[in-house]
């Protein structure tokens, strides 16, 4: 097993199958009276998150406590972060605390692998800036498997603002490597030149939707940054809703058994209609709960042996 | 460093293999233990099998099926992944998690019998009661082996024993069953040459 999880390419195709599977053994847990494992008691699992993520940093502390592991929440707000310490100092601090894992959330692409080369636990990267996010990309994958049965042959659609999407990056790179083939959908503003080639070669890029959907198993829609959209990429947010939105009528446009995903939070009238993010179709509630499992799996992985 | 000429060219030891329990031996086990479940529990009422992988997963069964076969009792059987509940998952490598499936019912207010194939430390049999614990609360639990080779670290014992066979640390136990490797047998690995 790996020590860090930094990127979706530090996953070949078998680790990432152990790490699903063990996912869905984990699964069984939150079913029982006592959701709760020894396998990591006595570890310290430290959340550092530079950048506000209720959800991410939530799913990661049930997945550290259900573990018995102990838990420490670092929030960049109200810290010595604020007062000038740097990533590096506040790394050896949490070297010197004896923190087994560090999950970290930076809003600098780059900064988990940074912290990898300064602190003897594992680090796990729970989103940096525009770059990756693998945690959300294997729950993604989780979700395609339990609902569809399989991943290799999927044909995925990544719609939005690939330009920004930590999700679309990592969710390319797994997905590629899990054998489903990767669409990248949205106006060309926010679709980075050549990225298909970049990350994956045989994925495609699309920037029409409506042509796209009838031929895909999962539609995933990316959340539009508005913190992001400080240029002009597309006319209006009316505009974008109108063609890359996903409403009623371009839900039916998809195969009986497509779905849709989206990582959360929705902006609601925007990327996606209330109709379709409430229904069965929609996986958006079932991705938060895998969140736990596969987060729970990750950490059993990296820190349950003796491999560090 | 140079060896002398005569250990040079002296044959390399070959560790001695002792075939303990063969084929039919197996069976001929299970049957016991079957019959001593029945007998002990007063005709395997409420009673619920749960395998511990790997082997103790096929023994579970078939204990079960002759169960069923000499009484015309139909026992639960299910599967107790200890995985997550080991003590030494600082130690070993990461282990793959398997599944646990608890028969229909569960196991709230039944004796349940563990199975495993080697009782050695209990540190094994230890974990199962860690994990049955989280699973669910028994009336009673007992534990069946195929075989016990001794040298128990843990203060536990087996209700049921198909042999027991005394060991040295040296030596290892090797089960193998139809299910999982092809053919049933217990082998003993290391002993002195017989």
């Amino acid at each position: 097993m790996i020590k860090h999880l930094l990127s979706g390419a530090d996953l070949d195709a078998d680790t990432a199958t152990e790490i699903l599977d063990t996912a869905a053994e984990m699964a069984t847990v939150a079913g029982r009276e006592i959701k709760k494992l020894p396998a990591l008691r006595g570890r310290t699992v430290v959340n550092l998150f530079y950048e506000d993520s209720t959800r991410t940093r939530i799913s990661f502390e049930a997945a550290a406590k259900r573990l018995s592991a102990d838990v420490i929440n670092f929030s960049a707000k109200g810290s010595s972060v604020t007062k000038g310490e740097s990533l590096k100092d506040t790394a050896l601090t949490l070297q010197a605390m004896g923190a087994d894992a560090v999950v970290v959330r930076h809003p600098a692409s780059g900064a988990p692998h940074r912290l990898a080369n300064w602190v003897d636990g594992s680090v796990v990267n729970a989103g940096d800036g525009t770059h990756e996010h693998p945690t959300q990309a294997l729950l993604d994958a989780y979700t395609m498997r339990a609902r569809l049965g399989r991943l290799a042959g999927l044909s995925v659609a990544v719609v939005g603002d690939v330009l920004h999407s930590r999700v679309a990056r990592s969710n390319v790179l797994l997905l590629s490597t899990l054998g489903a083939k990767v669409t990248l959908v949205g106006p060309p503003t926010l679709i980075p030149v050549d990225i298909a080639g970049a990350l994956a070669p045989a994925t495609d890029v699309s920037y029409d939707l409506d042509s796209v959907l009838p031929n895909v198993d999962v539609v995933m829609m990316l959340r539009v940054q508005r913190e992001r959209m400080n240029d002009s990429y597309f006319p209006s947010a009316r505009e974008y809703a109108r063609r890359y939105g996903l409403d009623g009528p371009r839900m039916r446009r998809l195969p009986e058994h497509a779905i849709v995903m989206h990582p959360g939070p929705m902006n609601r009238g925007m990327e996606i209609t209330p109709e379709v993010a409430d229904s069965p179709r929609s996986t958006i509630v079932e991705q938060v709960t895998n969140g736990v499992s596969v987060r729970m799996a990750v950490l059993y992985l990296l820190l349950g042996g003796n491999n560090r | 460093m140079a060896y002398p000429p005569a250990a040079r060219s002296s044959p390399p030891r070959q560790p001695s293999v002792k075939v303990i329990l063969a084929s039919a031996d197996v069976q001929r086990v299970v049957d016991r233990i079957a019959h001593q479940i029945l007998e002990k529990t007063q005709g395997a009422a409420d009673t619920v099998l749960l395998g511990i992988p790997t082997r103790g997963t096929p023994l579970a069964r078939r204990l079960a099926a002759r169960i069923s076969t000499f009484e015309d009792v139909a026992v639960g059987v299910g599967v107790l992944d200890i995985t997550l509940y080991r003590d030494d998952l600082r130690r070993q490598g990461t282990r793959a998690v398997g599944p646990t499936e608890l028969p229909p019912g569960g196991i709230d207010g039944k004796r349940v019998i563990l199975v495993d194939d080697v009782l050695f430390s209990g540190r094994t049999v230890r974990a199962a009661l860690d994990a049955l614990n989280d699973v669910g609360r028994p009336a009673s639990v007992q534990l069946a082996v195929l075989v016990d080779r001794g040298h128990r670290e843990l203060p536990i014992r087996a209700d049921y024993v198909g042999k027991n066979i005394p060991t040295s640390l040296a030596e290892s136990v090797k089960v193998t069953l139809a299910e999982t490797d092809g053919v049933d047998e217990v082998k003993l690995y290391g002993g002195s040459p017989s």
